[in-house]
Protein backbone atom coordinates (compact mmCIF):
# COMPACT_ATOMS: atom_id res chain seq x y z
CA UNK A 1 0.00 0.00 0.00
CA UNK A 2 2.85 2.30 0.79
CA UNK A 3 4.76 1.36 -2.36
CA UNK A 4 3.62 4.40 -4.28
CA UNK A 5 4.75 6.60 -1.46
CA UNK A 6 8.21 5.13 -1.03
CA UNK A 7 8.92 5.08 -4.75
CA UNK A 8 8.05 8.73 -4.95
CA UNK A 9 11.11 10.92 -4.96
CA UNK A 10 12.29 10.54 -1.38
CA UNK A 11 11.82 14.22 -0.89
CA UNK A 12 13.65 15.84 1.90
CA UNK A 13 11.05 16.96 4.37
CA UNK A 14 13.55 18.39 6.84
CA UNK A 15 13.09 21.88 5.45
CA UNK A 16 9.32 21.57 5.57
CA UNK A 17 9.52 20.52 9.25
CA UNK A 18 11.66 23.51 10.12
CA UNK A 19 9.53 25.92 8.08
CA UNK A 20 6.32 24.64 9.58
CA UNK A 21 7.84 25.29 13.01
CA UNK A 22 9.21 28.72 12.11
CA UNK A 23 5.86 29.90 10.72
CA UNK A 24 3.88 28.59 13.65
CA UNK A 25 6.44 29.88 16.18
CA UNK A 26 6.34 33.34 14.64
CA UNK A 27 2.56 33.20 14.77
CA UNK A 28 2.51 32.17 18.44
CA UNK A 29 4.84 34.98 19.50
CA UNK A 30 2.78 37.52 17.53
CA UNK A 31 -0.34 36.10 19.15
CA UNK A 32 1.13 36.38 22.67
CA UNK A 33 2.26 39.91 21.84
CA UNK A 34 -1.25 40.88 20.79
CA UNK A 35 -3.27 39.15 23.52
CA UNK A 36 -0.95 39.56 26.53
CA UNK A 37 0.89 42.84 25.90
CA UNK A 38 -1.74 44.74 23.90
CA UNK A 39 -5.06 43.49 25.24
CA UNK A 40 -4.55 42.03 28.73
CA UNK A 41 -1.72 44.09 30.22
CA UNK A 42 -2.31 47.16 28.06
CA UNK A 43 1.44 47.78 28.06
CA UNK A 44 1.76 48.13 24.29
CA UNK A 45 -0.12 50.92 22.59
CA UNK A 46 -2.13 50.40 19.41
CA UNK A 47 -0.54 53.48 17.91
CA UNK A 48 2.35 55.60 19.13
CA UNK A 49 2.69 59.14 17.74
CA UNK A 50 6.43 58.64 17.28
CA UNK A 51 5.92 55.74 14.85
CA UNK A 52 7.94 56.22 11.66
CA UNK A 53 6.38 55.56 8.27
CA UNK A 54 8.64 52.54 7.91
CA UNK A 55 7.38 51.38 11.29
CA UNK A 56 3.77 51.64 10.16
CA UNK A 57 4.50 49.50 7.11
CA UNK A 58 6.66 47.00 8.98
CA UNK A 59 4.02 46.56 11.66
CA UNK A 60 1.26 46.10 9.09
CA UNK A 61 3.24 43.56 7.09
CA UNK A 62 4.35 41.55 10.11
CA UNK A 63 0.89 41.58 11.62
CA UNK A 64 -0.60 40.27 8.38
CA UNK A 65 2.17 37.74 7.87
CA UNK A 66 1.94 36.39 11.43
CA UNK A 67 -1.80 35.92 11.02
CA UNK A 68 -1.21 33.90 7.86
CA UNK A 69 1.82 32.05 9.29
CA UNK A 70 -0.07 30.70 12.29
CA UNK A 71 -2.63 28.98 10.10
CA UNK A 72 -0.28 27.96 7.28
CA UNK A 73 2.22 26.55 9.83
CA UNK A 74 -0.45 24.30 11.31
CA UNK A 75 -1.59 23.07 7.89
CA UNK A 76 2.04 22.24 7.04
CA UNK A 77 2.20 20.35 10.34
CA UNK A 78 -0.94 18.38 9.41
CA UNK A 79 0.60 17.68 6.00
CA UNK A 80 3.80 16.29 7.58
CA UNK A 81 1.76 14.09 9.90
CA UNK A 82 -0.31 12.55 7.12
CA UNK A 83 2.84 11.89 5.11
CA UNK A 84 4.45 10.40 8.22
CA UNK A 85 7.34 12.79 7.78
CA UNK A 86 6.97 14.70 11.03
CA UNK A 87 10.26 15.19 12.88
CA UNK A 88 9.82 16.38 16.41
CA UNK A 89 13.11 18.17 17.10
CA UNK A 90 13.22 19.93 13.75
CA UNK A 91 9.68 21.18 14.25
CA UNK A 92 10.09 22.32 17.85
CA UNK A 93 13.44 23.85 16.96
CA UNK A 94 11.70 25.76 14.18
CA UNK A 95 9.07 27.02 16.63
CA UNK A 96 11.71 28.45 19.00
CA UNK A 97 13.75 29.85 16.12
CA UNK A 98 10.78 31.52 14.42
CA UNK A 99 9.45 32.90 17.69
CA UNK A 100 12.89 34.17 18.71
CA UNK A 101 13.59 35.86 15.38
CA UNK A 102 10.28 37.67 15.44
CA UNK A 103 10.72 38.73 19.06
CA UNK A 104 14.22 40.04 18.35
CA UNK A 105 13.01 41.93 15.26
CA UNK A 106 10.12 43.35 17.27
CA UNK A 107 12.35 44.24 20.21
CA UNK A 108 15.22 45.89 18.30
CA UNK A 109 13.94 47.10 14.94
CA UNK A 110 10.25 47.78 15.59
CA UNK A 111 10.38 49.05 19.19
CA UNK A 112 13.70 50.87 19.18
CA UNK A 113 14.47 51.95 15.62
CA UNK A 114 11.00 52.33 14.08
CA UNK A 115 9.45 53.31 17.42
CA UNK A 116 6.04 51.75 16.69
CA UNK A 117 5.48 51.52 20.46
CA UNK A 118 7.45 50.75 23.61
CA UNK A 119 7.16 47.58 25.68
CA UNK A 120 5.73 49.58 28.55
CA UNK A 121 5.33 53.29 29.13
CA UNK A 122 7.43 53.63 32.31
CA UNK A 123 10.84 54.91 33.40
CA UNK A 124 13.80 52.58 33.04
CA UNK A 125 12.32 51.04 29.91
CA UNK A 126 15.85 49.77 29.25
CA UNK A 127 15.35 46.87 31.67
CA UNK A 128 12.25 45.75 29.83
CA UNK A 129 14.16 46.01 26.54
CA UNK A 130 17.06 43.94 27.86
CA UNK A 131 14.84 41.16 29.23
CA UNK A 132 12.76 41.14 26.03
CA UNK A 133 15.74 40.81 23.71
CA UNK A 134 17.74 38.41 25.88
CA UNK A 135 14.75 36.05 25.89
CA UNK A 136 14.60 36.40 22.10
CA UNK A 137 18.29 35.48 21.74
CA UNK A 138 17.89 32.52 24.10
CA UNK A 139 14.95 31.26 22.03
CA UNK A 140 17.04 31.50 18.86
CA UNK A 141 20.01 29.65 20.40
CA UNK A 142 17.76 26.93 21.83
CA UNK A 143 15.96 26.61 18.49
CA UNK A 144 19.17 26.17 16.52
CA UNK A 145 20.44 23.64 19.09
CA UNK A 146 17.29 21.56 18.75
CA UNK A 147 17.37 21.66 14.95
CA UNK A 148 21.01 20.50 14.93
CA UNK A 149 20.39 17.81 17.52
CA UNK A 150 21.48 14.31 16.55
CA UNK A 151 19.38 11.19 16.83
CA UNK A 152 16.87 13.18 14.91
CA UNK A 153 17.05 11.26 11.68
CA UNK A 154 14.03 9.06 12.01
CA UNK A 155 10.56 10.28 11.31
CA UNK A 156 8.55 10.25 14.49
CA UNK A 157 5.89 7.73 13.58
CA UNK A 158 7.28 5.67 10.69
CA UNK A 159 10.14 3.91 12.46
CA UNK A 160 8.80 0.36 11.93
CA UNK B 1 -22.86 70.92 13.86
CA UNK B 2 -20.98 69.81 10.86
CA UNK B 3 -22.50 66.40 11.29
CA UNK B 4 -26.12 67.46 11.47
CA UNK B 5 -25.91 68.71 7.91
CA UNK B 6 -25.22 65.22 6.65
CA UNK B 7 -28.02 63.59 8.52
CA UNK B 8 -30.38 61.79 6.15
CA UNK B 9 -29.14 63.91 3.33
CA UNK B 10 -30.19 61.40 0.68
CA UNK B 11 -33.38 60.10 2.30
CA UNK B 12 -34.92 56.66 1.91
CA UNK B 13 -34.67 56.62 -1.90
CA UNK B 14 -30.93 55.94 -2.00
CA UNK B 15 -31.32 53.23 0.63
CA UNK B 16 -33.95 51.42 -1.44
CA UNK B 17 -31.82 51.66 -4.59
CA UNK B 18 -28.93 49.96 -2.80
CA UNK B 19 -31.16 47.33 -1.21
CA UNK B 20 -32.94 46.18 -4.40
CA UNK B 21 -30.05 44.20 -5.98
CA UNK B 22 -29.59 42.16 -2.79
CA UNK B 23 -33.30 41.48 -2.51
CA UNK B 24 -33.36 40.44 -6.17
CA UNK B 25 -30.30 38.27 -5.51
CA UNK B 26 -32.11 36.34 -2.76
CA UNK B 27 -35.14 35.78 -5.00
CA UNK B 28 -33.02 34.61 -7.93
CA UNK B 29 -31.01 32.28 -5.68
CA UNK B 30 -34.19 30.75 -4.21
CA UNK B 31 -35.66 30.40 -7.70
CA UNK B 32 -32.48 28.66 -8.86
CA UNK B 33 -32.74 26.21 -5.95
CA UNK B 34 -36.30 25.47 -7.06
CA UNK B 35 -35.18 24.79 -10.66
CA UNK B 36 -32.28 22.70 -9.43
CA UNK B 37 -34.63 20.51 -7.38
CA UNK B 38 -36.92 20.34 -10.39
CA UNK B 39 -34.03 18.63 -12.22
CA UNK B 40 -33.66 16.21 -9.28
CA UNK B 41 -30.49 17.90 -8.12
CA UNK B 42 -30.27 18.74 -4.46
CA UNK B 43 -28.63 21.86 -3.15
CA UNK B 44 -26.69 22.39 0.07
CA UNK B 45 -28.65 23.89 2.92
CA UNK B 46 -25.41 25.44 4.27
CA UNK B 47 -24.81 27.33 1.06
CA UNK B 48 -28.40 28.53 0.98
CA UNK B 49 -28.06 29.83 4.55
CA UNK B 50 -24.82 31.58 3.57
CA UNK B 51 -26.46 33.37 0.65
CA UNK B 52 -29.49 34.51 2.61
CA UNK B 53 -27.44 35.58 5.65
CA UNK B 54 -24.89 37.37 3.47
CA UNK B 55 -27.64 39.21 1.62
CA UNK B 56 -29.37 40.19 4.86
CA UNK B 57 -26.10 41.53 6.28
CA UNK B 58 -25.61 43.60 3.12
CA UNK B 59 -29.19 44.87 3.31
CA UNK B 60 -28.68 45.76 6.98
CA UNK B 61 -25.69 47.84 5.88
CA UNK B 62 -27.47 49.83 3.18
CA UNK B 63 -30.96 50.43 4.60
CA UNK B 64 -32.35 51.26 8.02
CA UNK B 65 -30.83 52.62 11.24
CA UNK B 66 -27.24 51.49 10.56
CA UNK B 67 -27.15 53.12 7.13
CA UNK B 68 -28.57 56.35 8.56
CA UNK B 69 -26.22 56.52 11.55
CA UNK B 70 -23.25 55.76 9.29
CA UNK B 71 -23.56 59.31 7.95
CA UNK B 72 -22.56 60.94 11.21
CA UNK B 73 -20.98 58.17 13.28
CA UNK B 74 -17.61 56.99 11.97
CA UNK B 75 -17.61 53.75 13.98
CA UNK B 76 -21.00 52.80 12.52
CA UNK B 77 -19.65 53.81 9.12
CA UNK B 78 -16.84 51.28 9.60
CA UNK B 79 -19.28 48.63 10.74
CA UNK B 80 -21.33 49.22 7.59
CA UNK B 81 -18.20 48.82 5.48
CA UNK B 82 -17.25 45.64 7.35
CA UNK B 83 -20.71 44.22 6.61
CA UNK B 84 -20.93 45.37 3.01
CA UNK B 85 -17.32 44.95 1.91
CA UNK B 86 -16.11 41.91 3.84
CA UNK B 87 -18.68 39.80 5.68
CA UNK B 88 -21.48 39.80 3.10
CA UNK B 89 -19.08 39.09 0.20
CA UNK B 90 -17.41 36.22 2.09
CA UNK B 91 -20.74 34.55 2.92
CA UNK B 92 -22.01 35.06 -0.62
CA UNK B 93 -18.86 33.57 -2.16
CA UNK B 94 -19.24 30.54 0.14
CA UNK B 95 -22.80 30.20 -1.17
CA UNK B 96 -21.38 29.17 -4.59
CA UNK B 97 -24.01 31.04 -6.66
CA UNK B 98 -22.43 30.22 -10.05
CA UNK B 99 -22.47 26.50 -9.33
CA UNK B 100 -26.13 26.74 -8.46
CA UNK B 101 -27.01 28.84 -11.52
CA UNK B 102 -25.17 26.45 -13.84
CA UNK B 103 -27.31 23.63 -12.46
CA UNK B 104 -30.54 25.55 -12.75
CA UNK B 105 -29.99 26.86 -16.28
CA UNK B 106 -30.52 24.94 -19.49
CA UNK B 107 -27.39 23.54 -21.14
CA UNK B 108 -27.37 26.28 -23.74
CA UNK B 109 -27.73 29.07 -21.20
CA UNK B 110 -25.15 27.46 -18.92
CA UNK B 111 -22.66 27.36 -21.79
CA UNK B 112 -23.22 31.02 -22.43
CA UNK B 113 -22.61 31.80 -18.76
CA UNK B 114 -19.40 29.75 -18.73
CA UNK B 115 -18.17 31.53 -21.84
CA UNK B 116 -18.73 34.84 -20.09
CA UNK B 117 -16.80 33.68 -17.02
CA UNK B 118 -13.92 32.55 -19.24
CA UNK B 119 -13.70 35.87 -21.05
CA UNK B 120 -10.73 38.18 -20.86
CA UNK B 121 -12.31 40.90 -18.68
CA UNK B 122 -13.17 38.30 -16.05
CA UNK B 123 -9.67 36.93 -16.20
CA UNK B 124 -8.19 40.38 -15.58
CA UNK B 125 -10.56 41.40 -12.83
CA UNK B 126 -10.30 38.12 -10.91
CA UNK B 127 -6.52 38.20 -10.84
CA UNK B 128 -5.59 38.51 -7.14
CA UNK B 129 -3.41 41.56 -7.73
CA UNK B 130 -6.03 43.46 -9.74
CA UNK B 131 -8.79 42.47 -7.31
CA UNK B 132 -6.65 43.57 -4.34
CA UNK B 133 -5.83 46.94 -5.88
CA UNK B 134 -9.52 47.53 -6.64
CA UNK B 135 -10.42 46.55 -3.09
CA UNK B 136 -7.67 47.92 -0.81
CA UNK B 137 -6.56 50.65 -3.24
CA UNK B 138 -10.15 51.89 -3.37
CA UNK B 139 -10.21 52.14 0.42
CA UNK B 140 -6.96 54.13 0.46
CA UNK B 141 -8.39 56.61 -2.05
CA UNK B 142 -11.62 56.90 -0.09
CA UNK B 143 -10.00 57.66 3.27
CA UNK B 144 -6.91 59.61 2.29
CA UNK B 145 -8.48 62.04 -0.21
CA UNK B 146 -11.50 64.31 0.10
CA UNK B 147 -13.60 61.61 -1.55
CA UNK B 148 -14.87 60.68 1.92
CA UNK B 149 -16.31 64.17 2.40
CA UNK B 150 -17.68 64.29 -1.15
CA UNK B 151 -19.42 60.94 -0.61
CA UNK B 152 -21.70 62.50 1.97
CA UNK B 153 -22.67 65.37 -0.30
CA UNK B 154 -23.26 63.82 -3.72
CA UNK B 155 -25.77 61.04 -4.13
CA UNK B 156 -24.11 59.58 -7.20
CA UNK B 157 -20.72 59.29 -5.49
CA UNK B 158 -22.40 57.78 -2.45
CA UNK B 159 -24.11 55.11 -4.56
CA UNK B 160 -21.01 54.43 -6.66
CA UNK B 161 -18.79 53.93 -3.59
CA UNK B 162 -21.20 51.57 -1.89
CA UNK B 163 -21.67 49.46 -5.00
CA UNK B 164 -17.90 49.44 -5.47
CA UNK B 165 -17.22 48.40 -1.86
CA UNK B 166 -19.45 45.36 -2.19
CA UNK B 167 -18.32 44.30 -5.68
CA UNK B 168 -14.63 44.85 -4.89
CA UNK B 169 -15.00 42.80 -1.69
CA UNK B 170 -16.78 40.04 -3.58
CA UNK B 171 -14.26 39.83 -6.44
CA UNK B 172 -11.39 39.99 -3.95
CA UNK B 173 -12.78 37.04 -1.98
CA UNK B 174 -13.38 34.89 -5.05
CA UNK B 175 -9.93 35.70 -6.41
CA UNK B 176 -8.46 34.15 -3.23
CA UNK B 177 -10.61 31.08 -2.56
CA UNK B 178 -12.09 28.85 -5.24
CA UNK B 179 -15.59 27.82 -4.26
CA UNK B 180 -17.31 28.27 -7.63
CA UNK B 181 -15.95 27.00 -10.97
CA UNK B 182 -12.87 29.18 -11.55
CA UNK B 183 -11.53 29.13 -15.12
CA UNK B 184 -8.56 31.40 -14.42
CA UNK B 185 -6.68 29.82 -11.52
CA UNK B 186 -3.50 31.11 -9.96
CA UNK B 187 -1.04 29.29 -7.70
CA UNK B 188 -1.39 29.01 -3.93
CA UNK B 189 1.87 30.78 -3.28
CA UNK B 190 0.88 33.74 -5.48
CA UNK B 191 -2.51 34.06 -3.81
CA UNK B 192 -0.93 33.73 -0.35
CA UNK B 193 1.55 36.54 -0.99
CA UNK B 194 -1.10 38.89 -2.42
CA UNK B 195 -3.46 38.03 0.43
CA UNK B 196 -0.79 38.91 3.02
CA UNK B 197 -0.01 42.18 1.21
CA UNK B 198 -3.71 43.08 1.03
CA UNK B 199 -4.24 42.29 4.69
CA UNK B 200 -1.20 44.45 5.47
CA UNK B 201 -2.54 47.27 3.27
CA UNK B 202 -5.82 47.10 5.18
CA UNK B 203 -4.13 47.16 8.61
CA UNK B 204 -1.74 49.97 7.66
CA UNK B 205 -4.68 52.05 6.40
CA UNK B 206 -6.54 51.43 9.67
CA UNK B 207 -3.60 52.75 11.70
CA UNK B 208 -3.13 55.62 9.25
CA UNK B 209 -6.76 56.65 9.87
CA UNK B 210 -6.08 56.45 13.64
CA UNK B 211 -3.38 59.07 13.26
CA UNK B 212 -4.91 61.07 10.37
CA UNK B 213 -8.71 61.28 10.66
CA UNK B 214 -10.57 61.85 7.37
CA UNK B 215 -11.99 65.37 6.92
CA UNK B 216 -14.99 66.00 9.17
CA UNK B 217 -14.24 63.10 11.53
CA UNK B 218 -13.24 63.87 15.13
CA UNK B 219 -10.01 62.33 16.42
CA UNK B 220 -11.72 60.14 19.04
CA UNK B 221 -14.22 58.94 16.43
CA UNK B 222 -11.41 58.09 14.01
CA UNK B 223 -9.60 56.13 16.73
CA UNK B 224 -12.63 53.98 17.50
CA UNK B 225 -13.36 53.42 13.82
CA UNK B 226 -9.73 52.55 13.18
CA UNK B 227 -9.67 49.91 15.93
CA UNK B 228 -12.85 48.34 14.57
CA UNK B 229 -11.44 48.34 11.04
CA UNK B 230 -8.13 46.82 12.14
CA UNK B 231 -9.47 43.97 14.26
CA UNK B 232 -12.61 43.10 12.33
CA UNK B 233 -10.52 42.96 9.16
CA UNK B 234 -8.40 40.32 10.89
CA UNK B 235 -11.48 38.39 11.95
CA UNK B 236 -12.86 38.07 8.42
CA UNK B 237 -9.47 37.51 6.79
CA UNK B 238 -8.71 34.60 9.11
CA UNK B 239 -11.58 32.71 7.46
CA UNK B 240 -10.21 33.43 3.97
CA UNK B 241 -6.72 32.32 5.07
CA UNK B 242 -8.16 29.16 6.62
CA UNK B 243 -10.12 28.23 3.49
CA UNK B 244 -7.12 28.94 1.24
CA UNK B 245 -4.89 26.67 3.37
CA UNK B 246 -7.57 23.99 3.62
CA UNK B 247 -7.93 23.91 -0.17
CA UNK B 248 -4.15 23.54 -0.49
CA UNK B 249 -4.21 20.73 2.08
CA UNK B 250 -6.87 18.82 0.16
CA UNK B 251 -5.27 19.33 -3.23
CA UNK B 252 -1.80 18.15 -2.14
CA UNK B 253 -3.16 14.98 -0.57
CA UNK B 254 -0.64 12.11 -1.07
CA UNK B 255 -1.92 9.25 -3.26
CA UNK B 256 -1.93 6.77 -0.42
CA UNK B 257 -3.77 9.00 1.96
CA UNK B 258 -7.49 8.18 2.17
CA UNK B 259 -10.08 10.71 1.15
CA UNK B 260 -11.50 12.40 4.18
CA UNK B 261 -15.26 12.35 3.97
CA UNK B 262 -16.36 15.92 3.98
CA UNK B 263 -19.22 16.42 6.34
CA UNK B 264 -21.38 19.23 7.60
CA UNK B 265 -19.88 22.66 7.52
CA UNK B 266 -16.69 21.45 5.77
CA UNK B 267 -18.72 20.84 2.63
CA UNK B 268 -18.81 24.60 2.30
CA UNK B 269 -15.13 24.96 1.60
Amino acid sequence: MNRQNSSEKSANYTARNIWSGILFGLGIVAFIDETVFHQLLNWHHFYDRSTTTAGLFSDGLFHAFSWFATIAGLFLFADLRRREKFRRYKWWGGILLGGGIFQLYDGIIQHKIMRIHQIRYVDNIIFYDIIWNVIAILLIILGITLIRKRGNKKYASSSA
Amino acid sequence: MHHQVHNNVFGIGSQVILMMPFLAGVLIYLLAIFYSYHKQRKWSIFRSICWVTGSLIAILAVIGPLAEQAHNNFTIHMLVHLFLGMLAPLLMVLAAPMTLFLRALSVKQAKRLTRLLRSMPFRVITDPTVASILNIGGLWILYTTNLFALMHEHLFIYLFIHVHIFLAGYVFTLSMIYIDPTPHRTSYIYRSIILILSLAGHGILAKFIYANPPAGVAATEAEKGSLLMYYSGDAVDIVIIFVLCLQWYRETRPNTYPFATQKGIYLLF
